[in-house]
């Protein structure tokens, strides 16, 4: 079978295969139910650290903002 | 170090002075005498300095300089690439601009590659660059990484863009609509592309908040798949080693195939997954709420990334491509709607409990206008590409109007939105010098998108049909003069949206020049109103 032949079939079948249940599985993992709060911890991300950079201490306790 | 550097400045000034001497055309001339002289210029600042004690980059400060630099680089490059746009809109209608005594330097065919170039490359490459260090210091939570790498990157992309776009008007070109500069250009920007890579993705290794925000997923995306793309859509071997015409690798409709695979993901992921990375930020921040929904949001980036690299075969629909390829491209560019409108809504909907501050603030205005424009051209994208849609719209100036309604609309609205929320933020000061300016350049802006849009529509559609109308015996009913005299009107009304949509972008430069200077807000209470005697 030639090179062309070849990757198109394993693009076609086990590649496709794989995109798709990583995409299927990242949104099952983005709804997870024990992972709401660290997505809403995210989500306030922005609203932190705006005037310097955080400060190296070990572990910032989750959740909450320093400034 | 230092002596590796002045060995390398040397060698370059070296080269690059043969370089001048020898190379066999003019652009490649200029060039090299340009690079010859920044060397040669470096090179002195390096030998002045050497051995000297290097200041130490503070821990505990944002490097923000760089940032500074590129939100003016930003608005710089926009009013000349807005201003270079009027300009050929207007070449379009009365052909007399291509001046004689300026060929053939400044014929259209020059200035068109310089005007998208600039607009893209160089106000929108300059926005992202600027606002993707801005956002991935403070999401991030520390400062730069690679230290004077950040002030690498910024210089070596203003040279891509002087390099780029000087060779246009000298012409020199590899005719790749949106890639068009030659080998050597090529090879310069894959390197300041990778420096950029290396900060961006060294500060994110760094940071101090466990999960990474996702406006930087979109900004990494976006500068990975354009160093994917960058690098493959340019693939050839220069003629010689002395001049700036290079032959391509691919041919044919492989060629074909790889300019739109790298023309669409420009669209995809320079102008929608970089600008998406800013909004994901800014849009939060002006509104002071966080983004309506973080789990939409994590899928509407693998949705976007996954589906926007197929779409490109839409591009060459009746061609040389087999009718497979073509159908998979508007198969993926229609489910594209999804995951577009999905972000649109995402970022509309921060708003939520917050729209009266519509009422009062039009740096917010400018955001959700400029995703009213992304929803809108995201709609019209795949319509255009299904087949039988295409082949009304390819090649009319309706693909124009849909290019300006996502370029000025989205990128442009959201570009100057984050200036004026960065300008007062990096300077030190409240709030921009004017507001009632900004309301201007809103107004300005907004009226000249509308103009631009509809009458590309009305002129592109028009066109179409005319082009495809046959009598009853089956003749063409009109030759290609008959179209382009029909047009002339819409191009007239085209330029003058170009003209309020610059003058807008003047406005806020005006408004940056006082808020940076530091004048005081006019907004000295009036003295109690008399009554005029």
């Amino acid at each position: 079978m030639d090179t062309y032949s070849l990757l198109r079939q394993i693009a076609d079948s086990w590649v496709l295969l794989a995109m798709f249940g990583f995409f299927v599985g990242a949104a099952l993992w983005a709804f997870l139910p024990s992972q709401s709060h660290a997505r809403e911890d995210a989500s306030q991300i922005p609203f932190r650290n705006d005037k310097a950079p955080a400060q190296a201490k070990p572990a910032q306790p989750k959740g909450q903002s320093d400034d | 170090m230092d002596y590796f550097k002045l060995l390398l400045l040397g060698l370059i000034t070296l080269f690059a002075a043969v370089a001048s001497s020898w190379g066999h055309d003019l652009a490649y001339q200029v060039h090299a005498f340009l690079i010859m002289v920044i060397a040669a210029v470096m090179f002195v600042v390096v030998l002045r300095n050497v051995d000297e004690p290097k200041p130490v980059a503070p821990e505990g400060e944002y490097l923000d300089g760089v940032i500074r630099a590129g939100v003016i680089a930003t608005a710089f490059w926009g009013i000349a690439g807005f201003l270079v746009g009027t300009f050929i809109a207007f070449q379009l209608a009365f052909p007399a601009l291509n001046f004689d005594w300026g060929q053939p330097f400044t014929n259209f065919g020059r200035l068109r590659p310089l005007h998208t170039s600039a607009v893209i490359f160089a106000f929108g490459g300059n926005a992202l660059i600027a606002t993707s260090f801005y956002v991935v210091q403070r999401t991030s939570g520390v400062r730069l990484w690679g230290g004077k790498l950040g002030w690498y990157v910024f210089w070596g992309y203003q040279l891509f863009i002087v390099l780029a776009a000087t060779g246009y008007l000298l012409g020199s070109t590899q005719s790749k609509e949106y890639a068009e500069p030659e080998w050597y250009v090529d090879l310069w920007l894959t390197v300041v592309w990778l420096a950029y890579l290396a900060v961006f993705m060294g500060t994110i290794i760094n940071r101090r908040e466990r999960h990474i925000y996702v406006a930087n997923w979109f900004y990494l995306a976006f500068i990975i798949t354009v160093a994917m793309l960058h690098v493959v859509n340019n693939l050839s071997i220069p003629v010689s080693i002395w001049g700036s015409k290079s032959v391509q690798v691919f041919s044919g409709v492989q060629d074909a195939m790889t300019q739109w695979w790298y023309g669409h993901n420009a669209v995809g992921f320079f102008l929608t997954a970089g600008f998406l990375g800013m909004m994901y930020y800014f849009v939060p921040k002006q509104a002071g709420r966080p983004v309506y929904s973080y789990k939409l949001s994590i899928i509407h980036f693998w949705a976007l990334i996954f589906l926007y690299i197929w779409a490109g075969p839409h591009h060459l629909h009746y061609t040389a491509l087999p009718d497979w390829a073509s159908t998979l491209g508007m198969v993926f560019s229609i489910i594209l709607w999804m995951p577009s409108w999905g972000g649109m809504i995402n970022g509309l909907m921060t708003l939520q409990g917050a729209w009266d501050k519509l009422r009062t603030d039009p740096i917010l205005r400018m955001f959700v206008l400029s995703l009213g424009f992304y929803g809108m051209s995201t709609f019209e994208g795949p319509m255009m590409s299904i087949r039988a849609v295409n082949s009304l719209s390819h090649y009319t100036d309706w693909t124009i109007g849909h290019v300006h309604s996502g370029a000025l609309g989205w990128n442009g609205m959201i570009t100057f939105a984050c200036i004026y929320f960065l300008t007062p933020k990096l300077w030190g000061r409240k709030e921009m010098y004017s507001m009632s300016a900004i309301n201007w350049h809103f107004w300005l802006a907004t009226l000249g998108i509308v103009l631009y849009a509809s009458s590309m529509w009305v002129t592109g559609i028009m066109e179409g049909l005319m082009w495809r109308e046959v009598d009853d015996q089956g003749f063409l009913v009109n030759s290609f003069a008959d179209t382009v005299s029909a047009k002339f009107p819409m191009y007239v009304v085209r330029g003058l949206g170009g003209v309020m949509f610059l003058s807008g972008a003047l406005v806020m430069v005006w408004n940056m020049f006082m808020t940076i200077r530091g004048a005081t807000p006019a907004t000295a209470a009036l003295p109690n109103a008399t009554p005029a005697e």
